[in-house]
């Protein structure tokens, strides 16, 4: 039998949720039988491949670049995990957005609080815009699994895990599956 | 006392005739989710998550959606407590509540200790639907031991009703309309100039989310033992100060 391709995507997080992923310890060595990892940060893979099973996607829709990138997830995936808080609710990294607008921001961060002589980052092309408003990945497209917790533990990411290897429902609930935080 | 006689849930029950429809469901074991609820201080109907559906009695007339906790019981009444309808409107309103302040679990004093996130999982909320209004809120720390953080607040006015009802200090109040309302203290000055608080702490005890916390307490922290406040109360009610 064909192994699932299974994609990872780092988007705006703290890559907590891709650590807790590896906490699953010696079960990676069972997972990495029974799945491909066509793209992940944990593989050296530089394009979105077109025909992959699940992808876990970890974190917050923040700038330009995870815009398109979870658009082209999206068109080229079976099964959208929204994988970890950030993914679901936007959390940690939509604390920006009750502040003000995206310009003041950067000027506070990089001029205002900084205090060695600076501007706000704009490398047109090399560093990717901010969004307006950080908003949860099902703000933009739709998502199929909701698995939340910031990061999720690694029996959470494993139960998960088996339940979609054996071609289980994936509506997820109860304390251990869902409880945010 | 005449004795009320009801259906709950297909199951005879009976009660006394000031009971609400959550007493007596309580009584009988029939789980209500509630969150504004507060044993021993008065019911207010707040947070619209004990909604049970109440038999109409007529096919051309829809059941009515009555908040048990301030709904008396009727001789013949039939009440559904966990109808697909219930849960659909109970989920939405705890989305609802999410979507309306800042509430981030991971960071927050209450993680792991709070009657929201408890009630999401029993409703099922595994996501938010609706767009997050993500308002600005204030944060008063400057009352030497406590604080208020308008972030996580869901507006139950629980630490009003203990401050009012209980404590008789009248410090908390709602201020306010609609989704601007905010709790105050005193005439809206910070909590640490507001004279009629006597610092007790009961406030602290009934919050059900981190929006009023013990200052010093940090991601996780914030847990409370409710059972300090039940004590006081049901003292109070048996006057068992009182020698
Ligand atoms: S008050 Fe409760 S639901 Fe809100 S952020 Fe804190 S733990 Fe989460
Ligand atoms: S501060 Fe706490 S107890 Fe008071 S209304 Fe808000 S959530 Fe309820
Ligand atoms: S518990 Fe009845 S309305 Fe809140």
């Amino acid at each position: 039998m064909d192994r699932l391709t299974l994609a990872t995507i780092w988007l705006g997080g703290c890559s907590g949720c891709h650590m807790s992923f590896l906490d699953m310890d010696e079960w990676l060595i069972a997972l990495a039988e029974r799945v491909e990892v066509v793209y992940s940060p944990f593989a050296d893979v530089k394009t979105y491949p077109d025909n992959v099973h699940v992808a876990l996607i970890e974190g917050a829709i923040a700038n330009d670049d995870h815009l398109k990138l979870i658009q082209q997830a999206r068109r080229c995936t079976d099964l959208l995990i929204a994988f970890g808080d950030c993914a679901v609710t936007g959390n940690v990294t939509a604390l920006r957005n009750p502040l003000s607008s995206v310009q003041d921001i950067l000027q506070y961060v990089y001029v205002e609080a900084s205090d060695i002589e600076n501007t706000p980052p704009d490398e047109a092309g090399i560093v990717p815009p901010l969004l307006d408003r950080v908003v949860p990945v099902h703000a933009v497209v739709p998502v199929d699994v909701y698995l939340p917790g910031c990061p999720p533990p690694a029996d959470r990411i494993r139960a998960v895990l088996e339940r979609l290897l054996v071609g289980e429902a994936l509506q997820l609930a109860g304390r251990e599956l869902i409880k945010f935080g | 006392m005449t004795v009320k006689t009801l259906t709950i849930d297909d199951k005879l029950v009976s009660a006394r005739e000031q009971d609400t429809i959550l007493d007596v469901a309580r009584e009988s074991g029939i789980p209500i989710p509630t969150l504004c609820h507060l044993d021993g201080v008065k019911d207010v109907g707040a947070c619209r998550l004990c909604l049970v559906e109440i038999a109409s009695g007529s096919p051309d007339r829809p059941n009515r959606l009555q908040p048990a906790c301030v709904t008396k019981v009727v001789e013949g009444m039939v009440v559904y407590t966990a109808t697909e309808r219930l849960k659909k409107y109970r989920r939405m309103i705890v989305e609802l509540l999410f979507s309306e302040r800042n509430h981030i679990c991971s960071v927050c004093v209450a993680n792991g200790h709070c009657e929201l996130q408890d009630i999401a999982i029993t409703v099922g909320m595994d996501h938010v639907r609706y767009e997050y209004v993500s308002p600005l809120c204030e944060v008063d720390i400057t009352h030497g031991l406590f604080g208020v953080d308008q972030n996580r607040c869901i507006l139950c006015t629980r630490c009003v009703r203990v401050c009012d009802e209980i404590e008789g200090a009248h410090t908390w109040d709602v201020a306010g309309r609609g989704i601007g309302a905010r709790v105050i203290t005193d005439l809206h000055q910070s909590w640490g100039e507001a004279r009629s608080c006597t610092s007790c702490g009961k406030c602290v005890l009934a919050c059900p989310t981190g929006a009023i916390f013990r200052q010093g307490a940090t991601v996780a922290e914030m847990d409370r033992d409710r059972s300090r406040l039940s004590v006081l109360m049901t003292a109070r009610e048996k006057r068992e100060w009182i020698g």
